[in-house]
């Protein structure tokens, strides 16, 4: 017979828990825990006065009633008698109900704490355990509020027996939790602190998790912890196995004790002092060795004890982040249990090896074990295990390895956990982006995520794809072919299908020439898809369509046809049915100059962190993605709003007006001002003018729709120049196009022109916000001798409605002479009543009057020689600050308007550029050569013009460049 | 650690015991989810999982799942010892404990659990003293209480469970 008889045995108790055990159904419970309840009830409410046992079995069976999950809204207030028995065990069971079962009556809980005081005075440890216990379990503010001020004292008075003081050090743990403001330690800090002096093991062992909390907290008034700790553990590690006699477990000393002491360490930075850094240093080598003497014992136990202080141990090392030699131990010891037969500790290397990934001593011995991670990504039968080993190789990926770790991942999609697909897919996403050498192979990768696992692609990773081959036209051609083809699947994703439809859009023009792409055949490919499609996936195709007739005129007919019938514009469908109706009007009026206008290619996007990263985060929780910092989450909201809402459908933007709101229109869509015929004339003969020889053209103006021109205009002086415009100059040597500036109200885009002497300039002002800006205006000037050198005007129609504004402002520049400044740009407006005011530089530089040059290396050298003064030439040796890839040099010196000359360097590996720059009085011939040095990333740039400042200037302009 | 629960193969919590504040409601729902979660692992999966926003450390001894919650930087094997200190502990107290120990004594269950972890942390992690306090307290009982006997346990017996090999 089990010996369950120990202490008092409660008959009517285990007859109750029999009958409950040998009912036959859940109503049969019901009914005898109903009859039960009914008993107790009434024997609570009788007249006559229940001796202390009847009491105690009623409250128990109370508490059985409880745990099996049924309510009990009654019981506690002779729970609350029980508390005051002079029997022993009446009290202990009235304290387990009352730590079971209590809730924040307050009536009761004064009760309650009387008890509780007299149990704390009897002097009796015992009971003043039993009281401790109740106060950790229950762990209410009313309780800290009566015995925060209590319980210090009775942990470091002399004569408490030391259960007391266990109890009395976790007791008081608890209420640190609950209500830190109520525990003081003060004037005990040094006493509790000195508790890991304590020759009784169980004592240490309490009182390091109280210290260790108090030290998370305040570490200042709690570091003598450190040598303290330091030499509590030396004295453990270098005990013999049998030392510590019953703190021995399975031949591990402490192995508790040693977990606490090394986890209290890594509240604080490695010790100043060298003799206490040194002793623990030793410490750490003597864990790390023991893990490979042989086991003294078979049991897992053993193993268990040993390990789990080798792994707290690790987390030290790692923490301390300075000891090169014992993180590399620690690598090498997690390598070998990686194959370990035990698949608890192939799941806990894989994880610590994840912290061990992103230290700079450690990263490159952790890469030496990709096989073998891989290896467990495939072969590990258990998920939580794959999920860990992704995890390690998305912690170890760098550029050297990255295409090997993304194509694993990617293969593992296939048959991945549902559970942990969406996580996988964002960092497949994340780090094809991150590490892309070449954007085609970026391309390829996503594509391969949608085709694999499209329905767990969201909105961030294909938004994501769109942006990058808006923003690099280097991979554009690359996309549309590699998207048209990935379309010719039967079946394809919806996913594939907006990626496809966006991108052919805008880009589908570069694979036209091919007959097997030609513009019709592209078509009827999206077209085929589109009844399958959602609705949002069909506005989207929409919209590539008027683009389509904007790209192909041939295409028109057939895709008027389209919009033109039923199922489009009479659809049911608001959204859908609005698009149809305006695309076809605005293919059947608008000029195809217009149509150029209102459907051009997308601006490139601003440069920003990338929202996927920001949302793997959110689902990982912070530190999950450690090695690359994230920005607050209040940017990367703005940012899926704003980036978000301009992915899908860009060309809603340019034509849609957004007269009535639908469940699927823009968030950026255009003010509802300008109707579709207006706009583009205005803009049309803006670029009538663009390249007129007119003089500087009419003073700046602010004109608005609004007529706030009457109202006072903001007097201020314009404000310097923003610190960082320069850096934004930098950005436009070599593109005409792009974004020049941003903040949180606004965005500033650009577009330019030049021929010859002759610039013109394209300013978008987007607000960003959600009202109104009042008192719009901007300025252009040119500061000192700048005014003589160039000529610049600005022609504003500026808007301060939200959202983009359709009519850019135009400037123009007309050059004179060679010059160096660049001219001013001020705006000024009112948000929320406050003046913003605000200088940037334009960008344009000297470049911008390239005409590029094409020569032979005869002709070439034959010039360099002549302009061989030294003030002719310029010459300077930079670090190279951005990619040295050739296609990308290539691109850019292309971009600064000379011309690139092949064959004329005897080293290949130098590019040789020539050009002249046209200004009103003068040419100005220039030479260049840049000269790279891919191994000591360097670069020397040699300029000779026949003009010395401009040598100089462009030396200057194009060391940023590179 | 954030609680401790223990449940049968077929679901049936036989104690829970919470280291963090929460409402019934929240309790009652943790426990369902977490009971179906571990039961329906695999017998040679690995012993930790994640769930939510913690760690989840279980064994199963014959048709008892111990399982505990612990917070992130708490360590896994350590805690894997802690139940099985435990269940030493019971297995020693109770002379070859088996699930109806449990069921029929649970307060036992309650009170040695309360000696070896307070508010979640150790408190004493011997073996022998953890029994002292609790023989203490029995022999405290015997002294003062009337004895009652239970009744005999034999028409029980078939119900035993098997203990675990290595218990």
């Amino acid at each position: 017979m089990p010996a369950v008889s120990k202490g008092d045995g409660m008959r009517g108790l285990a007859v109750f828990i029999s009958d409950i055990r040998n009912c036959k159904s859940k109503e049969a419970e019901i009914k005898r825990i109903n009859k039960e309840l009914a008993n107790i009830r009434s024997k609570f409410k009788g007249d006559k006065a229940l001796d202390g046992y009847s009491k105690k079995k009623y409250v128990c069976k109370l508490l059985f009633i409880f745990l099996l999950g049924h309510d009990i809204d009654f019981g506690h207030m002779e729970a609350v008698n029980l508390l005051s028995s002079n029997k022993y065990t009446e009290k202990q069971i009235g304290y387990l109900f009352i730590s079971v079962l209590v809730n924040s009556n307050s009536e009761l809980i004064r009760l309650i704490n009387n008890a509780i005081k007299n149990d704390l005075s009897s002097r009796n440890p015992t009971f003043m355990c039993l009281a401790l216990h109740c106060i950790a379990n229950v762990g209410s503010r009313e309780m800290a509020e009566a015995f925060a001020s209590e319980i210090p004292r009775i942990l470091v008075a002399g004569d408490t027996m030391d259960s007391v003081k266990q109890s009395a050090a976790l007791c008081l743990l608890r209420l640190y939790k609950t209500s830190p403001d109520l525990v003081m330690m003060g004037e005990w800090t040094s006493r509790v602190v000195h508790l890991l002096n304590d020759q009784h093991m169980g004592v240490v062992t309490a009182a390091i998790s109280l210290i260790t909390c108090l030290s998370q907290k305040n570490p200042d008034e709690f570091k003598t912890c450190v040598s303290l700790a330091v030499s509590r553990l030396s004295r453990i590690v270098s005990s013999a196995s049998t030392d510590l006699q019953d703190y021995t477990y399975y031949f591990v000393p402490a192995p508790w004790l040693s977990c606490k002491l090394l986890r209290l360490l890594q509240c604080y930075p490695p010790p100043e002092d060298g003799a206490v850094k040194g002793r623990l240093v030793e410490c750490l080598e003597t864990i790390l060795n023991k893990a490979q003497e042989p086991p003294k014992s078979k049991k897992v136990q053993h193993s268990n004890a040993k390990n789990a202080i080798l792994f707290e141990a690790i987390s030290l090392i790692i923490h301390y982040d300075s000891e090169p030699n014992l993180l590399v131990r620690a690598c090498n010891q997690l390598g070998q249990f990686l194959q370990h037969r035990e698949t608890n500790l192939r799941y806990l290397a894989l994880e610590s090896m994840c912290t061990l990934a992103s230290s700079e001593f450690s990263h490159e011995a952790v890469k030496t074990h990709i096989e073998t991670v891989i290896n467990a990504l495939k072969t590990e039968r258990d998920v939580s295990v794959r999920q860990r080993a992704a995890d390690l190789l998305y912690a170890m990926c760098d550029r050297s390895n990255a295409k090997q770790i993304v194509a694993e991942m990617l293969s593992y999609l296939e048959t991945a956990d549902y559970s942990i697909r969406e996580e996988m897919v964002l960092k497949v996403a994340i780090l094809a982006e991150k590490y892309a050498v070449d954007y085609s192979w970026y391309v390829d990768t996503i594509l391969n995520l949608i085709r694999i696992a499209g329905d767990y692609v969201s909105e961030e990773v294909w938004y994501r794809v769109i942006q990058i081959v808006i923003n690099r036209d280097d991979v554009q051609g690359y996309a549309a072919k590699t998207v048209f083809e990935a379309l010719q699947a039967p079946a394809c994703h919806e996913n594939m299908v907006k990626v496809g439809g966006y991108i052919l859009g805008e880009f589908g023009n570069l694979i036209a020439g091919d007959p097997r792409s030609s513009p019709l055949v592209q078509f009827n490919l999206l077209h085929s898809k589109f009844h399958l499609c959602s609705v949002p996936t069909r506005a989207l195709l929409l919209s590539a369509y008027i683009k389509f007739i904007n790209l192909f005129p041939e295409t028109k007919a057939t895709i008027q046809e389209v919009l033109r019938c039923d199922s489009q514009i009479r659809n049911s469908d608001v959204e859908l049915q609005q698009r149809a109706v305006e695309y076809l009007k605005l293919s059947s009026i608008a000029s195809t100059d217009v149509l150029a206008t209102v459907l051009e290619e997308m601006p490139p996007f601003p440069e920003r962190e990338s929202s996927i990263l920001a949302k793997l985060k959110k689902k990982k929780g912070p530190g999950a993605v450690s090695v690359t910092e994230l920005e607050d989450n209040k940017r990367e909201g703005g940012e899926l709003n704003g980036e978000g809402d301009r992915g899908p459908d860009p060309a809603a933007m340019a034509s849609s007006n957004a007269s009535t709101p639908s469940p699927s229109a823009d968030l950026l869509g255009i003010r509802s001002a300008a109707p579709v015929g207006a706009a583009p004339t205005s803009v049309g003969s803006l670029l009538v003018d663009v390249f007129s020889e007119a003089g500087p053209a009419a003073p700046s103006a602010a004109v608005n729709d609004d007529g706030f021109l009457s109202s006072a205009s903001p007097s201020e002086d314009p404000a310097p120049p923003l610190s960082e415009a320069d850096e934004l100059l930098n950005k436009f040597v070599c593109k005409n196009n792009g974004v020049l500036f941003e903040n949180q109200l606004l965005q500033i885009g650009i577009k330019s022109e030049y021929r010859q002497n002759l610039g013109r300039m394209y300013l978008f002002y987007g607000n960003k916000t959600s009202v109104q800006f009042a008192s719009f205006t901007t300025t252009v000037s040119c500061p000192g001798e700048l005014q003589s050198q160039l000529n610049a005007s600005d022609q504003t129609s500026g808007t301060t409605g939200r959202g983009w504004s359709p009519d850019p402002t135009g400037t123009q520049h007309r050059v004179l002479t060679d010059f160096s400044d660049a001219p001013l740009l001020n705006i000024k407006f009112r948000y929320g009543g406050a003046l913003q005011n605000l200088t940037l530089k334009l960008p344009v530089t000297i470049n911008k009057f390239f005409q590029p040059t094409e020569m032979t290396s005869h002709d070439f050298f034959q010039r360099w020689k002549q302009l061989s003064q030294p003030q002719q030439e310029a010459q300077k040796i930079f670090k190279a600050n951005h990619s040295m890839d050739t296609e990308v040099l290539k691109a850019k010196l292309l971009g600064l308007g000379t011309a690139l000359l092949d064959d004329v360097d005897p080293n290949s590996e130098n590019y040789v550029c020539a050009g002249v720059i046209q200004t009103k009085g003068q040419q100005v011939g220039c030479l260049l050569r840049l000269e790279p040095n891919g191994q000591a990333q360097m670069y020397r740039l040699t300029l000779r013009c026949s003009k010395d400042s401009v040598s100089r200037r462009l030396c200057e302009l194009l060391a940023e460049q590179f | 650690m954030q609680f401790m629960l223990l449940f049968s193969r077929q679901g049936k919590l036989r104690l829970q015991k919470w280291y963090v504040p929460l409402s019934d409601k929240e309790k009652k729902k943790i426990t369902r989810e977490l009971v179906q979660t571990v039961l329906a692992r695999k017998p040679k999966m690995c012993s930790f999982l994640e769930w939510r926003d913690m760690k989840i450390v279980y064994k199963r001894y014959a048709s008892l799942y111990f399982c505990c919650a612990i917070e992130n930087q708490d360590n896994e094997l350590i805690t894997l010892e802690i139940i099985h200190r435990y269940v030493e502990l019971l297995d020693k107290y109770f002379g070859s404990v088996c699930e109806l120990d449990i069921i029929f004594n649970f307060e036992k269950a309650y009170f040695i659990l309360d000696e070896f972890l307070l508010g979640g942390e150790a408190q004493e992690t011997s073996k022998k003293n953890v029994l002292k306090a609790i023989e203490q307290a029995d022999l405290l009982q015997e002294n003062i209480d009337f004895q009652m006997r239970l009744f005999a346990g034999a028409a029980w017996s078939s119900l035993w469970c098997q203990r675990e090999a290595d218990l």
